[in-house]
């Protein structure tokens, strides 16, 4: 680390304004401060939760993905040993799946990476660190035999027209990652959905979708059980099949107060209250499914603890939050069981939702507005 | 009197190529948005829809130029609105007569070339109070501005959508899909349009600094 440090010390006179390559300064001091804890914290403000960087909250966000990327690579080498019917160990396994996710981690990170840092150079500010989030997100909720061309260009199109062209990190008004994974579906459908994808014999590998696409034609009696189900030994895309593996990663971002757990509740109380009502109705055989199991399939699990709490698309205040996390659930569940063209209803229903944070919070303070004047009038 | 204007005339000229760039009627006053989405997804319909929409707003220009001083005002729209309708109609005849095809392709958008927003906005904004000659170049070049961002829209959405230019296969015969390439289903969607038309915007905007609004 010392010789480290020594090293940016060196090139940092270079780079300061005046210097020779002081071109370089917003790329010399992305690196800077993702290597160090930089002396320049924001020190106050009324947004100001913690005086954390924002670089720090990042990490923390990655580390709570790492169970659940662990056990996607290891469950990309079972689903494909399981399906040319072998035999192979936990390592095997997991070394198979290692090398098909690896590509994709480098892609994505290199092409929303090299976007983010030519439009820092061009505007001249800092990097931003949001992608380090988004980067990881990409490879987890693709198929994992997806071509590497296709997530290159949905990263780069998702940070410009996402991200950059509404000022860069924390003024997007969709999740990126999310954005990436739209992009690839209406774009590419056949790659992410559908009998193509992946494993021959499964027949639907999108999404975790095998189950999903089951679910969908009414074919109760083919879905895994439940256990398989929760520890996630389903094929689907790489990071989202295991609902163990999300929660510690859950767990880890409830712990650190980095996530939101009002959305994250909220959010499996919407699914599992619609998948009760449709319960209720239960007019075809998907809708007679039992309601826990749409927490269970697909990406809904994933979708609620690393997509929805995304802090600058979700709603900020604390009923926004509840009634955004509420709604995503509710939209989910209906776009499933009521869309057959949209077999994966959480993609949808946050990104929609994501457009509407802004509305829902305007109500929300408009309200507590209403409601202390009320309490003044009636003094007065 | 006042000498006779130069059919040329600086002025003139000017309602013919400020359309093109700085007054173009979709990527500044964003009008017209509708067709835009709606046929750009190949190039064919694309030229089509802009040749109806000259013929459409010139020649409507010109004849409500001529009746503009005997339009009482409080009519004015529901007379222009007649003058679109029975061009259109004829458009739409001549379409199925001689490009049958591309006429069912463009289905209901040949029939809303009325409701097209550049038509009725030239049409009351400077048909009404120009001469008929400078409102027949003012149709003119509105139409040309908003055929030129049709036919680049048209060119990267077919390009790209469908990998042929003008339904030519430029993809397939320099061998692109052999490496693996696949055509984008988005681009021929209508939402890529609009994003497209962001896009267009945005570069038209970097390049002319002065039409960027002050905060």
């Amino acid at each position: 680390m010392k010789a480290l440090r020594k090293i940016l010390d060196n090139i940092k006179p270079h780079v300061e304004k005046g210097g020779k390559f002081s071109k370089f300064r917003s790329t010399f001091d992305a690196f800077e401060t993702f290597l160090f804890v930089p002396d320049h914290v924001t020190a106050k403000g009324c947004h100001i939760r913690d005086s954390n960087d924002m670089k720090r909250t990042m990490s923390v966000v990655v580390l709570a993905v790492v169970p659940a990327m662990l056990f996607g690579m290891w469950n990309v080498g079972y689903q494909h040993f399981l399906s040319i019917g072998q035999e192979a160990g936990l390592w095997e396994n997991f070394f198979y799946g290692f090398l098909k996710i690896l590509p994709i981690i480098i892609v994505s990170y290199v092409a929303g990476l090299g976007v983010e840092f030519i439009f820092a150079q061009i505007r001249g500010h800092e990097v931003n660190e949001g992608f380090l989030v988004s980067g990881i997100l990409i490879p987890l909720i693709v198929p994992p035999d997806i071509p590497l061309w296709m997530v290159a260009v949905a990263t780069i199109f998702a940070v410009i027209i996402g991200k950059e062209v509404f000022g860069g990190t924390g003024m997007n008004i969709l999740n990126p990652a999310l954005l990436t994974r739209a992009f690839l579906f209406f774009s590419y459908p056949t790659d992410m959905s559908g009998d193509k994808v992946w494993i021959a014999d499964k027949a639907d590998a999108f999404s975790g979708a095998t189950p999903l696409g089951d679910a969908l034609i009414g074919d109760l009696d083919k879905l895994p059980s439940v256990s398989d189900m929760f520890f996630g030994f389903i094929p689907g895309s790489v990071g989202e099949t295991s609902t163990l593996a999300i929660l510690i990663g859950a767990a880890i971002l409830l712990f650190t107060g980095v996530g939101s757990f009002r959305i994250m509740i909220s959010v499996f109380a919407g699914g599992w209250l619609t998948g009760l009502l449709m319960n209720v109705l239960a007019v075809n055989s998907y809708m007679e499914m039992d309601a826990y199991y749409h927490l269970l399939l697909g990406g809904f699990a994933f979708g609620a603890v690393f997509m929805a709490t995304d802090p600058v698309t979700a709603a900020q205040t604390k009923r926004g939050k509840i009634i955004y996390g509420f709604l995503i659930g509710v939209v989910t569940i209906l776009i499933r069981v009521f869309n057959p063209g949209y077999p994966e209803g959480m993609m949808l229903a946050i990104l929609l939702l994501n457009i509407f944070s802004p509305l829902i919070d305007h109500y929300v303070v408009q309200g507590n507005i209403r409601r202390r004047l009320k309490r003044i009038k009636v003094k007065a | 009197m006042k000498e006779k204007e130069s059919l040329f005339s600086p002025r003139n000229l000017k309602s013919l190529t400020g359309p093109l760039s700085a007054g173009n009627p979709v990527i500044v006053l964003v009008l017209g948005i509708c067709p835009t989405l709606a046929v750009t997804s190949q190039m064919k319909p694309a030229i089509v829809m802009s040749l109806s929409v000259m013929a459409v707003l010139s020649i409507g220009n010109v004849i409500i130029s001529l009746l503009r001083n005997t339009i009482p005002p409080r009519i004015r729209i529901i007379v222009q609105l007649t003058v679109i309708a029975a061009l259109v109609i004829l458009v739409d005849q001549v379409l199925k007569a001689y490009v049958f095809e591309v006429s069912q392709k463009l289905s209901v958008f040949v029939g809303l070339i009325i409701t097209n927003c550049i038509i009725m906005g030239r049409l009351e904004a400077f048909a009404m109070a120009n001469k008929p000659w400078p409102s027949f170049l003012d149709g003119i070049g509105n139409s040309l501005g908003f055929g030129f961002i049709l036919i680049i829209l048209s060119f990267f959405r077919e390009l790209l959508g469908a990998g042929t230019v003008y339904g030519y296969p430029v993809f397939e015969k320099i061998g692109l899909y052999s490496t693996g390439y696949v055509d984008n289903g988005l681009m021929s969607k209508a939402p890529m349009a609009l994003i497209l038309v962001g896009i267009l915007i945005w570069i038209h905007r970097s390049f002319n600094k002065d039409l960027i609004e002050s905060k």
